[in-house]
Formats: C-alpha cells, sequence, structure tokens
C-alpha cells in the first residue's frame, strides 16, 4: 500500500500549471513556511471566465498534487464554478489523500478563493 | 537503487540471516524448558548474552534481552526513576534531542511529579559535559543521554559525562541505538551504568535488543509474567533473534575500523558535494558525526516532495520535514540545535551503508542538486528569497 494513489503521484511528479502569470488579475498566497506548506494561485481571468491558471507550491507531495488538481478543475470555467470548488472534491479527484493530509486540499481550495477574491477586489477599484 | 536510511534500519548480514534460520529449524526448544530439546536453547540464549557482553565490556549477568531499543529506553528510566523515588531523588537530567522513546518516557514520568531538567545541545548538537555537572541537584536520580543523535548523528562526549555522574553519584544511562557496533563502546572506560542498544541498526534482525544494566542496579519490571531474564522480563525468549543479534553484533565489531575509515571518506565527499548547493548547511557537528550520517537543511523547499523525488531517481533517504511524521511540527532534533520551522522543513538525512560505492556518492550529490533546483523552481518560499522579498536564513 503506498502512501499515495496513483493521481496523486501523477500529479506530483508531472504537475500541471507551474508557474507564474505576469499579467495575472488575480493572486493569492495562503498557509506559511513555519508549517510547511505555501500556495500561490494567479489567475488571468477574461469576461468572468478564467482564461489561465497557474501556480507555485512550497510543499510535501500533496500540496503540489492537490495545487496542479485544483488549478485542472478550474482552468476554463466561469468565476462562479471555481468559487465552488470544494477541497473534498479536489481530494476526490486526486482519488483521495490520507487522512493527516486532508489540510493540503483545503490549502488548495483557499488558494483559489484567495486569488478569486482578490480578483473581485481589483474590479472594484 | 541506493539504500541511504541506515540509521531506520540496516539490511541483515549473511552471517546474522544464516544464524537466525539456524535457530529457527534446530533450536526450536523452549529456553525454560527442561529436556534437552529446551537446554539446547538456553546455550545458545546464554552464548549470545555472554558474546554481547563482551563486546560492550560488560559481564552476561548485566545484558537483558528486550523487544528493542524503545523498551529498553524505557525501561532503564523507569527502574532510574523507581530507584530515585524511593530515596527521594525526583530529578532527571536528559537532553532536547534524544528519541521520543526516552523524551515520552520523561513525559510521564513528569506527570507523576518527576522534575525534568532537558539540556540544551548548542548549534552543533553537542553537549557540554560541564553544564552536565552545572545541571546535577541533591534530588538528581538519572542522567541519560543518546551517545550519537539518530537524526543529525553527533557523538556526544559520553565518557566525560559518565565520569561526571560517577563523581556525583548519579546513574548514568545512554541510548546507544544509533551508536553500538558504528562506534567502540566499553561501558567500565566509557563510565556507562545502564545502556540501550537494538538490533536492526547494525545489521541484525527487528524486533530485539538488550539493556546493559551495570551489576547492583534493581531493574523495574515493564512485562510481568515469567521468570526469563532473571525475572526482570517475562516472554520466552526469541532465541533466534537474541542469537542472531549477538552475531551481527560481533561482526560489526570486527568491520567496525574498516568500515568506518571507508563511510568517512564517503560521508566526506558526501557532505562536500551538497555544500556547493547554495543557501544549504550542514545539521550538527561536521566532524564529530557519526561515519555514516549526512544531514542537511536547504532553504525555500520541503523535504518529503525531496524524499519522493528522490525515491523516483532510486535514493532511499530520510526527512526531519512535519509531513513525513505525519505531524504539523519539523524535527524536534532540528529545532534544539536551533533551526527555525521554515528551514527545518527542507531537510535531508542520508545514513550511508558500507557498501555504497563512489559512484554511488556522485549520483546522489548530483541527484540531490538535481530536485532541490527544481523545487525551488515552483517555490514561492524560494521566489520571494530570490526577489528579496525576504532574507535568506542560510548562507
Amino acid at each position: 500500500m503506498a502512501l499515495y494513489s496513483e493521481k496523486v503521484m501523477d500529479h506530483f511528479r508531472n504537475p500541471r500549471n507551474v508557474g507564474v502569470i505576469e499579467d495575472a488579475n488575480g493572486i493569492g498566497e495562503v498557509g506559511n513556511a513555519k508549517c510547511g506548506d505555501i500556495m500561490k494561485m494567479y489567475l488571468k481571468i477574461e469576461d468572468d471566465i478564467i482564461q489561465d491558471v497557474k501556480f507555485e507550491t512550497f510543499g510535501c507531495g500533496s500540496a503540489i498534487a492537490s495545487s496542479s488538481m485544483a488549478t485542472e478543475m478550474i482552468k476554463g470555467k466561469p468565476v462562479a464554478d471555481a468559487m465552488k470548488l470544494t477541497n473534498k472534491a479536489v481530494a476526490e479527484a486526486l482519488d483521495g489523500l490520507p487522512d493527516y493530509k486532508m489540510h493540503c486540499s483545503v490549502l488548495a481550495e483557499e488558494a483559489i478563493k484567495s486569488a478569486l477574491e482578490d480578483y473581485e477586489k481589483r474590479g472594484k477599484n | 537503487m541506493i539504500y541511504a536510511d541506515n540509521a531506520a534500519t540496516t539490511k541483515m548480514s549473511r552471517r546474522a540471516i544464516e544464524k537466525m534460520v539456524l535457530l529457527t529449524e534446530e533450536t526450536y526448544g523452549n529456553p525454560s524448558s527442561l529436556y534437552t530439546f529446551g537446554q539446547r536453547a538456553k546455550e545458545a540464549l546464554e552464548e549470545a548474552r555472554a558474546t554481547v557482553a563482551k563486546l560492550i565490556g560488560a559481564e552476561p549477568r548485566e545484558i537483558l534481552f528486550t523487544s528493542g531499543g524503545s523498551e529498553a529506553d524505557n525501561q532503564a528510566i523507569i527502574s532510574a526513576a523507581e530507584l530515585g523515588k524511593k530515596n527521594g531523588k525526583k530529578h532527571i537530567i536528559s537532553s532536547a534531542f534524544e528519541h521520543h522513546a526516552v523524551l515520552h518516557t520523561l513525559n510521564k514520568l513528569k506527570k507523576e511529579g518527576f522534575e525534568i531538567t532537558l539540556l540544551d545541545v548548542h548549534e552543533n548538537g553537542l553537549i557540554l559535559p560541564e553544564e552536565v555537572e552545572a545541571a546535577i541537584k541533591d534530588d538528581t536520580c538519572l542522567v541519560t543521554i543518546m551517545f550519537a543523535n539518530n537524526e543529525i548523528g553527533t557523538i556526544q562526549p559520553i565518557r566525560e559525562i559518565g565520569a561526571i555522574c560517577r563523581k556525583k553519584n548519579v546513574l548514568f544511562h545512554t541510548d546507544a541505538v544509533q551508536a553500538i557496533g558504528h562506534l567502540p563502546i566499553n561501558v567500565i572506560d566509557d563510565n556507562i551504568d545502564m545502556l540501550s542498544a537494538s538490533a536492526h541498526k547494525f545489521h541484525g534482525p527487528k524486533g530485539v535488543g538488550f539493556l546493559y544494566a551495570k551489576k547492583g542496579i534493581r531493574l523495574s519490571n515493564l512485562i510481568e509474567g515469567g521468570a526469563q531474564e532473571r525475572g526482570r522480563r517475562a516472554g520466552t525468549e526469541n532465541v533466534p533473534g537474541i542469537a542472531a543479534m549477538a552475531e551481527a553484533l560481533n561482526e560489526s565489531v570486527e568491520k567496525m575500523a574498516e568500515n568506518a575509515e571507508k563511510l568517512t571518506e564517503k560521508r566526506n565527499k558526501l557532505i562536500k558535494g551538497l555544500k556547493e548547493i547554495p543557501h544549504s548547511a550542514i545539521n550538527g557537528d561536521e566532524v564529530k558525526r557519526l561515519p555514516s550520517n549526512v544531514n542537511f537543511c536547504f532553504e525555500g523547499i520541503e523535504g518529503e516532495s525531496l524524499l519522493l523525488l528522490l525515491d523516483d531517481k532510486g535514493i532511499a533517504a530520510s526527512s526531519g520535514s512535519a509531513c513525513t511524521s505525519g505531524s504539523l511540527d519539523p524535527s524536534h532534533v532540528l529545532l534544539a540545535i536551533g533551526r527555525v520551522h521554515d528551514v527545518a522543513h527542507g531537510s535531508l538525512r542520508l545514513s550511508i551503508g558500507e557498501d555504497i560505492t563512489d559512484e554511488d556518492v556522485d549520483y546522489i550529490i548530483k541527484s540531490v542538486k538535481e530536485v532541490v533546483e527544481y523545487l525551488r523552481g515552483f517555490s514561492p518560499v524560494w521566489r520571494d528569497l530570490v526577489a528579496g522579498k525576504s532574507q535568506f536564513i542560510l548562507p
């Protein structure tokens, strides 16, 4: 019995959407180095659609995999749908995470919400 | 595949395996039985006891076989505490980076009213004998200091600490799990009253260990139910495991000098290579450490990711990262030597074995460099450090 599912290992070994969006209009960062996990999400939103998303993560295997999966789940989706993304959905899409790693999927959800909030805030200015 | 986690466990030696098989197949009697089958097992048991005793300068009756290092640590500390309590002495001195088998037992005693002093292990991971001496009080019943640290490999001044304890008439226990079979140990010369050991750290089987307790120290039982081990540890003895442990220890001691020389050379080469990684630092004193131990922190990355990617490259290593332990805090050992959380999460322990080659060393250095660089490539922490938004902690 491996620590992680095949899907987690796949997203960890070949993370999707890694990097930075220079002209992002929504950026969110959650976690802290003290706890060992930081996720940063960059969104490029046009016409309420997430045209592009990239992430940077400092963290364990499941943190990287959760970030990768979360970006896949919101890419090309309307903002309203992305707002509904839950950590549970991320974990399920990864074929599950060990109990003590569930907080990684929570961070992924929070990172996306934080980036979306940043986008909304910018829109008001 | 390169197995570089010998501090976690070692591969059993051929000689130990053969001993174990032989005893399992042929000497399966119960050592407590009177008939020949039993007495043969008893002979094998006592032969193993004599071998182990001789190898550390003890007498056979001073060796108690246990299920491993943790049990031996528990029994040594509990025994000393109970002896102390009888004399109104309820103060114990230890260090901040002991194994949890020691620290958790001390925590239990603390709840029972014992006062526990955990000595500073300083930046280099070394305890100062004069600080042990200064910490001893009239009601100190035990000093327990590990021989060599399991994570950073630093070797403590055991003989000096033992001498102080002798002078002050305080019991001295050492968890020698990482040291025995790898470093010369003589309980008389090293002034040791009690010592814990585990077979699987020196190419013996898992689930076997021993406690040395100098004669005259009355041990308390952790397991009741029989007269085995002079009444101090009930349960039918694991004869094949014990005999294999004695064989493995004998072999390790025979090869100790040769192995230490080889490992030290490879270790130093690894340290030199890994130091080339920018913003990295070795953990623990560079010289006063086990010949097999290399432990580094790399800024801007997390240890579990590093381990998983090294595993993909065929290298088995370990980390003090929180994620590998299932807790949110990184290694208490790295915190004890003053590493801050941010840096302690990015640690790597390599504990090399005697079969390591120069090619393996080169491959490990190359692989660690690649993986650290790759992970830093998408680490927001590293980005901020490079951009000057936060300050580097490691030079």
